[in-house]
């Protein structure tokens, strides 16, 4: 009589050699089929040469956050991790809810 | 060969089913594990690929923006520089750029107002980013109240929204006349925020550079390759000071691997003693812990790693925008482009599956050498 049930080892190298393949074409995927995110690609790449800009609008709370390659030289946030920031771009705070106060 | 694969197979059977009869215990640590590797590959493949993204959007960038400096602090610059600049051998065009910063009170966003070279819109009227109608709640054909200097609030009627796909670079964009511009904000005529300049010759920006801060002292000339280098230094402390925050909590997992690795239960003394009394070599027994430490590790790594990679490139890092966002109001929406190389996967794996494969088979080594008796009766 012959068991039918899978060698756990059988079991663990189908897990492993699964995952590496769907590793595999997740990665190949992106390299090769990059979809939407390089329309977005290109199209922030014409706006940022039309329009002549100079930075990426990730940052937008303050004026060197959102221009950083344009701020003032002696802007906070710029010189190294621990500089005292009065912005939390910097850390990992969430903003009071009632904050409303020209920045 | 054969009998050598065979007897990795029986011992990984034993291991699997040796970790199955601590299910509780090691399907938690495989979590743990999991989560540790996600977080830490997530960041790595974020700030990757971000500062990539930076790297090929930023070439349409001006060659060189030239600021006037007072006091240390950038300031208008007289238009009449335009025709100086322009004289300087290599220096194909001047562009004065009229640009500047709008809070607005209401929805509490920071908003960037420009005066386009081309493509202006008419008087009254405003282009927008996708990031201004979403926060303001408008669209085309619709008015969008602006407060001017003077305090008093003017309306401009929406041309068009700018495309969604240009969001990292426009959002927060609103785009008016260069008559508007001036006006709302009282901006003195014959001034501009600031003059970018194209380069025929990538090799000459350095030079002409130096030519404009000679003739200029008062200004600041910026280079494309300085906006490109300001990108790359920002991620990567960004990216350090995530880590620096995740560092805590490698460090935990590390407490907890290692008390699992050094301190064997009295359990897995018991049962390294009865595996040595019943025949198995010291060898047998390190290949058993080797396979037992390896299954959850490259468990953890795979699924990890193949979570992560979802969360930045299908979820836009979706988990990362609070952190990001920080107090703005307006956080584009983005997706990026994969960007993942060998390198980085193999750091990966040495950080994560080679330390805790080792550190499990360090104190099965020092159990699996003593008297068998003794590891029983202990």
């Amino acid at each position: 009589m012959t068991s039918l049930a899978v060698r756990k080892s059988t079991a663990f190298f189908l897990f492993t050699l699964g995952s590496a393949i769907l590793l595999a074409l997740l990665l190949l995927d992106g390299r090769y089929r990059p979809g939407e995110a390089a329309t977005m690609r290109e199209a922030s790449r014409i706006m940022i040469e039309k329009l002549q800009l100079t930075d990426l609008c990730l940052f937008t709370e303050a004026r060197y956050t959102r221009h950083p390659s344009m701020a003032d030289l002696h802007s906070a946030f710029q010189d190294h991790p621990l500089a005292l920031d009065h912005f939390p771009s910097g850390s990992l705070t969430t903003p009071p809810r009632f904050r409303r106060e020209r920045p | 060969m054969n009998r050598s694969v065979e007897r990795h197979r029986n011992i990984l059977d034993f291991a699997l089913s040796s970790l199955l009869r601590r299910k509780g215990k090691n399907v938690s640590l495989w979590v743990m594990y999991t989560l540790v590797v996600f977080l830490i590959a997530a960041i790595v493949f974020y700030t990757h690929a971000l500062k990539r993204e930076a790297a090929l959007i930023l070439q349409g960038a001006p060659d060189i923006v030239v600021q006037k400096m007072v006091a240390g602090r950038h300031d208008l610059v007289p238009v009449g520089y335009v025709e100086k600049i322009a004289a300087i051998p290599g220096v194909s065009a001047v562009r004065p750029r009229l640009w500047g910063y709008y809070y607005d009170a209401v929805t509490g966003a920071n908003y960037t107002l420009m005066a386009p070279g081309d493509d202006l819109p008419g008087p009254g009227a405003a282009d927008i980013g996708s990031g201004v109608a979403r926060t303001m709640r408008v669209t085309e054909g619709d008015f969008l109240p602006i407060r001017a200097g003077t305090g008093a609030p003017t309306l401009f009627q929406v041309r068009k929204v700018l495309p969604y796909a240009s969001e990292l670079a426009s959002s927060d964009l609103i785009l008016l006349s260069e008559g508007d511009l001036r006006t709302l904000f009282d901006f003195p005529r014959g001034f501009a925020t600031d003059l970018a300049l194209t380069v025929g010759n990538p090799a000459e920006r350095a030079t002409i550079a130096a030519k404009i801060a000679g003739q200029f002292p008062d200004s600041r000339p910026i280079l494309n390759s300085e906006i490109l280098r300001t990108y790359d230094s920002i991620f990567d402390w960004r990216g350090g000071m995530m880590v620096v925050m995740l560092g805590v909590a490698v460090l935990s997992f590390v407490i907890f691997a290692w008390d699992k690795a050094t301190g064997l239960s009295a359990e897995e003394r018991r049962e390294i003693g009865i595996l040595k009394s019943v025949g198995w070599e010291t060898g047998d027994v390190l290949l058993l812990k080797f396979w037992e430490g390896a299954v959850i590790s490259l468990a953890s790594f795979l699924c990890g790693v193949i979570l992560a990679y979802v969360q930045v490139f299908f979820f836009s890092a979706s988990l990362f925008e609070p952190a990001l966002k920080g107090w703005a109001v307006l956080y584009p929406r983005f997706k990026l482009v994969p960007d993942v190389d060998p390198y980085q996967l193999a750091v990966l794996f040495c950080l994560t599956v080679v330390p805790y494969t080792v550190a499990t088979i360090i104190p099965s080594w020092r159990a699996a050498t003593v008297d068998p008796d003794a590891a029983m009766r202990s």
